[in-house]
């Protein structure tokens, strides 16, 4: 059960530990979430939405460094070649 | 959408899937743990692409599908009681109890509410204090949090007429239980990526190394699922089991403390039967005594009767066959047959992301 | 885009609790009801004469053949970002028209009140049914009005039924689609849904969805004009949406749609809004958009006509007739093979798994 969706912190409108609330973007749409989980989230961070509540931070050096890797991946360049260099593109 | 339309790049997707046909020497068996990916791998045509090389089993992550019979009937009754709203997340709404699904409580004059978040719950009994709100409290412990912050936010503002029918399940003792029966196929798992984003996955290591199984935690787009799906075969071709994230945007090894925090104020561990496989020990939450007024089933005064004859006909369903991967939801003689989403037979059946009825929207072509 | 943010969900009249609301002897036939029709509804009719609707209307036709349809019109709530209950009522019926290839003329109009409603929501509501009509170029030429008891209706339900002036060419229908086939929508989809399902849902997203409430007529005409009969048949994807209409057509026709992902637009809005709530566009009801099949020929020229009429500029080929395969309806999303598109059962619900 577990739809998660990135969305992009635009503003917070209350820092309260229990009723912490922001603005979240999402495509097109803003909506309102419950911030108590990410209490540290800042204006301009992502953060991941389940039903209506952020449960955490997106970590966006993490991100940046899978799709670095996969990049690599995509060239062929991977170490992971050995396993059938035949088939490289 | 950032941070989704990277993760469907097709010209990694590509490379990906070719690169795990050339590292799987032997067809391996994984199990995908949450419904969430179990959808997305089917939308996406992942298992298709991967035939011959992974055969994908469908776990029980669909916490609606595996929500107990009893706690449905409950909150039925709760929504036939006057003066009594009961709002709900929309999958729930399908599901059959014994006495029908929650629309057909609507239908016959019951009082149910669907909300987006358990917090809209709350804001809809602060503005309607002549109404008992109950908000039924499904899902993993991705959910939990959001559930457990509704109470938090109700006992603050002290209502009095805001509850919780909780029916929280709780995943690893669910995956330990599927381990341990003896025909077990599962050789690698696919951790749930929002699941671990609440509790981390520092407790996997034990259980990978008891069972000798790589846990791969993973996220939900396709090229999240095919790098975890890499890494799992390429820990079984070397012949290892380790613990390992390939879903570090959203997970760290500790999870989210302050998510953990929430929920631990107001819910404790609970065994729990889950629809499809029975009581399993530790599998869910409960209210914690503190928040015991709360509780939706106390404040009415109903019991959740043990033995409720399932509507879904246990003998024919394969349920318990397909969630351990035993059974491929189209071998069921069943399937598509007796059992279709409109009237099914059993839990894998009633939501989109249980593992027969997704098996049945995405290959009931190529299979007919 | 930014005035939906003033959009407030409830109705956006403040209603008082001593504003005036139908009651049941409105209903009734006395004079009550006399005053209903004559101050509230007739005024706002134009064609109407002093003396009220006729029981029977009686038009002129230029001796062509007719198309008659009828639909019912309940939504809740009746006012929804992009549209109302009254406007629809009308663009409904006459889309159904204008898609069978007629030019819609004349429309009957039947309320269903439910006792309570306030009086200015019905004259709201009314207006905007007025505005729509003149906008169409439909004359309201006969009109009923019922009042039922408390709970026995949903507000106001409202009946239309139209007829309309079949014009030559007329779109052979689903049977005539060939493979090979180009399939057009004629703008992004899934609005309509979205928005209504946002409002009535209270998901408070800003700015609220707009839906695509609207009329088709020039959308239809453009289609008849650059390519005429090579047009194979037009549909509004209403409920069920776009998915809902290809199945329909691919039992017709016996044939397979096979859609690319990548080229069905889609709004920021809408897809934000179907990400968060898990849902998939293509099972989301539209309003004003409408679905084309056309001979492969002839595609881009019909393309480049229904992008000329406006609201249409993101209209687009999202697919083509193949021949017939088990799964009557395709789609390639972002890469490997083609996956079934299942059909529609029920309206879509939000998930959270
Ligand atoms: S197809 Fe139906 S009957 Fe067979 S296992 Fe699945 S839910 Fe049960």
């Amino acid at each position: 059960m577990c739809l998660g969706v990135p969305g992009k912190v635009v503003e917070w409108i209350d820092r309260d530990p229990v009723f912490g609330r922001a603005l979240v973007e999402f495509g097109g749409i803003r909506r309102e979430c419950h911030m108590a989980c990410v209490p540290d989230a800042e204006v301009g961070d992502y953060v991941i939405v389940h039903a209506g509540i952020a449960i955490t931070r997106v970590n966006e050096q993490e991100a940046q460094r899978t799709l670095q890797d996969f990049a690599a991946i995509a060239e062929g360049l991977s170490e992971l070649d050995e396993f059938n260099p035949a088939e490289t593109v | 959408m950032k941070f989704i339309d990277e993760f469907r790049d097709p010209v990694l997707a590509t490379e990906l899937v070719r690169r795990i046909r050339a590292t799987a020497k032997q067809p391996w068996v994984l199990m995908e743990v949450c419904g969430g990916q179990t959808h997305s791998l089917l939308r996406h045509g992942i298992d298709v692409e991967l035939q011959g090389a992974v055969e994908l089993i469908h776990g029980p992550g669909c916490p609606v599908c595996v929500t107990d019979i009893s706690a449905i009937d409950l909150a039925q009754q709760l929504a036939s009681l006057p003066g009594v709203v009961l709002a709900s997340f929309g999958d729930m709404l399908r599901v059959p109890g014994s006495q029908g699904s929650l629309l057909t409580a609507r239908a016959t004059g019951g009082d149910v509410m669907m909300v987006y978040s358990p917090v809209d719950a709350v804001r809809h009994a602060q503005s309607h204090p002549d109404q008992q709100v109950v908000f039924f409290a499904v899902g993993f412990e991705t959910t939990a949090p959001a559930t457990a912050l509704a109470v938090l936010q109700a006992h603050q503002l002290g209502l009095t007429n805001f509850s919780v029918l909780v029916s929280h399940v709780r995943v690893q003792p669910a995956m330990e239980a599927l381990m341990q029966a003896p025909d077990n196929r599962v050789e690698g798992f696919l951790a749930a990526g929002h699941v671990c984003s609440i509790t981390g996955y520092d407790s996997y290591d034990s259980f990978a190394k008891r069972h000798r199984v790589p846990v791969i935690v993973t996220g939900f787009e396709p090229v999240d699922l095919l790098q975890g799906i890499l890494e799992c075969v390429t820990q079984l071709e070397t012949g290892t089991a380790e613990v390992r994230n390939s879903y570090g945007r959203s997970v760290e090894r500790l999870g989210n403390p302050a998510a953990q925090r929430v929920v631990d104020t107001v819910y404790e561990i609970d065994d729990r039967a889950w629809r499809g496989f029975g009581v399993i020990p530790a599998g869910g939450y409960r209210l914690r005594e503190e928040y015991a007024t709360f509780d939706a089933q106390r404040r009415f005064g109903l019991t959740r009767s043990a033995e409720k004859n399932d509507p879904t006909d246990t003998k024919r369903c394969r349920a318990g066959d397909v969630l351990s991967g035993r059974l491929k939801p189209c071998d069921c003689p069943e399937f598509g047959k007796a059992c279709t989403p409109d009237s099914p037979l059993g839990a894998p059946m009633v939501s989109s992301e249980g593992a027969c009825a997704a098996y049945f929207r995405y290959h009931r072509g190529s299979l007919t | 885009m930014n005035n939906s943010m003033q959009w407030s969900r409830n109705c956006p009249i403040p209603i008082s609790s001593d504003a005036l609301r139908i009651s049941l002897a409105h209903g009734e036939g006395a004079r009550l009801s006399r005053r209903l029709i004559s101050e509230i509804i007739l005024p706002r009719f134009a064609t109407a004469t002093s003396r009220g609707f006729a029981d029977a209307a009686t038009v002129t036709t230029i001796g062509c053949r007719l198309a008659i349809c009828t639909d019912s019109h309940t939504v809740s709530p009746m006012f929804f970002p992009g549209g109302d209950l009254g406007s629809l009522s009308v663009y409904g019926t006459v889309n159904d028209l204008a898609v069978a290839g007629a030019y819609p003329r004349w429309l009957t109009m039947s309320l269903i009140i439910e006792e309570g409603l306030p009086i200015v929501i019905l004259e709201r509501i009314l207006d905007s049914a007025a505005h729509a009509a003149g906008e169409c170029k439909v004359t309201i030429v006969a009109g009923d009005t019922k009042v039922v008891p408390r709970g026995a209706a949903d507000g106001l339900f409202i009946n239309t039924s139209g007829v309309g002036e079949l014009m030559d060419p007329v779109p052979p229908g689903p049977e005539s689609i060939q493979v090979g086939d180009k399939v057009l929508v004629s703008g992004p989809i899934g609005r309509h849904g979205i928005a209504v399902m946002s409002t009535r849902e209270s998901f408070a997203f800003e700015p609220s969805p707009l839906s695509d409430s609207g009329s088709v007529i020039h959308a239809v005409a453009s289609l008849r004009n650059s390519v005429g009969e090579h047009l194979r048949t037009i549909r509004d994807a209403t409920r069920g949406g776009v998915s809902a209409v290809l199945h329909e057509w691919a039992m017709e026709c016996g044939h397979t749609f096979a859609l690319t992902e990548s080229c069905i637009p889609v709004t920021d809005e809408v897809r934000g809004a179907c990400e968060l709530l898990g849902l998939d566009p293509l099972y989301v009801a539209n309003e004003g958009t409408i679905v084309i099949a056309v001979d492969p020929l002839f595609a881009e020229i019909a393309l480049n006509a229904v992008r000329q009429v406006p609201g249409c500029g993101q209209a687009a080929i999202i697919g083509e007739v193949q021949p017939k395969r088990i799964t009557p309806v395709t789609i390639r999303r972002n890469f490997g093979s083609p996956q079934p598109v299942d059909e529609p059962s029920g309206a879509p619900l939000p998930r959270i798994c």
